[in-house]
């Protein structure tokens, strides 16, 4: 079975220089995520009760960024700085007799757990940088979920 | 010090912004945005015995995972120094009147910052209502991440922006999810 999250074991140690360069894009995303708002409870709300355009703007125009970009960077044969390959890992559908059932399963209890702590998982780490030291619990709690999921997996259809 | 730019910054300035760090972290390492993996990672790399740990966290997290985990101690950085620099925006008086008024028909007292301040904080997580919203909402947070393989970032973002089908199924999946709790347990739960 095959995994997008799984990565092949040659995949080389990252540098110095390039670890600095992935926590100062981090940290860019980081103050974009505050000041935007998109780490709010209320935004969530807001989002899912189809009351403004903030959320579906940002997500929006995000994806037609990156999507521009990724066209770019192929059309051009682009490589990386440290010489790695341009590629983005394809999604699989997966083995299960329900086709799919990881995204609609897994996506849909992800949704729910969106909605109720109004954050996932990038903007609790803005969070808790931001000194709501609550999402600690959060945190641990999104812990011990993916700990649950790695030992269910065997006996989940994918 | 830097008030001038405080927010809401609009979405149409945010949304390209976040879209850039794609590219951004492609043609620095060729590494995908996603940050939910870091959950798992951040699992491989608890001190227990190996033998607890389950199949799917065992592998080498330091060579998979060592970039995400900066990028994320990143997004922490910048989660303080967005509140620092810029300072703490105001969310709940920024949101639409509507949302407002259906939040205070759910009894939701607090309108500052960036979260209810009568729902979220260490005084409330022992009550049902804060157990289901931080500890309810944070496991399936991660359950769900791992298992649909990715999260708003993978999937809304870097799958849809790929054009990858099984990434709006995912999408698709998140907003049912949304909207069962903001429709049906939500009025239940603060009611």
């Amino acid at each position: 079975m095959k995994h997008q999250s799984t990565r092949s074991p040659a995949e080389p140690q990252s540098s110095p220089l390039a670890l600095l360069g992935y926590l100062l894009i981090g940290t860019y995303l980081g103050v974009i995520f505050v000041q935007s708002e998109v780490v709010s409870w209320f935004r969530i709300q807001e989002m899912f009760r189809f009351q403004s355009f903030h959320m579906y703007g940002i997500i929006g125009s995000a994806v037609v960024v990156a999507a521009l970009s990724v066209q770019v960077i192929k059309r051009l044969g682009m490589e990386s700085a440290t010489g790695e390959p341009l590629q983005l890992n394809p999604k699989e559908w997966g083995d299960s007799r329900v086709p799919g059932a990881r995204y609609w399963i897994g996506g849909t209890l992800f949704g729910v757990g969106w909605a109720l702590l109004g954050a996932c998982p990038g903007p609790i780490f803005a969070l808790l940088g931001s000194g709501i030291t609550v999402m600690a619990a959060a945190l641990l709690s999104a812990l011990a979920g993916t700990w649950a999921y790695s030992v269910l997996r065997p006996h989940l259809p994918h | 010090m830097l008030e001038s730019l405080s927010g809401p910054w609009p979405w149409y300035v945010a949304g390209p912004l976040i879209g850039l760090v794609v590219p951004f972290l492609l043609l620095l390492g060729g590494k995908v945005f996603g940050i939910s993996s870091n959950l798992r990672h951040m699992c491989a790399a608890a001190p227990t015995p190996e033998s607890w740990k389950p199949a799917f966290l065992n592998y080498e997290w330091k060579r998979a995972g060592i970039w995400n985990l900066t990028f994320v101690l990143g997004i922490f950085l910048g989660g303080f120094l967005a509140v620092q620099l810029i300072g703490m925006p105001d969310a709940g008086s920024h949101i639409s009147e509507a949302t407002r008024a259906d939040l205070q028909a759910l009894g939701v007292q607090e309108f500052s910052g960036l979260l209810p301040a009568d729902l979220f904080s260490w005084g409330s997580l022992l009550s049902p209502v804060g157990l289901v919203l931080i500890v309810g909402g944070g496991f399936l947070v991660g359950f769900g991440a791992r298992y649909a393989g990715g999260c708003t970032s993978g999937h809304a973002i870097s799958g849809i922006a790929d054009l990858q089908l099984p990434s709006l199924v995912a999408v698709i999946g998140f907003f049912a999810g949304g909207l069962l709790v903001t429709f049906g347990l939500l009025p239940l739960l603060l009611g």
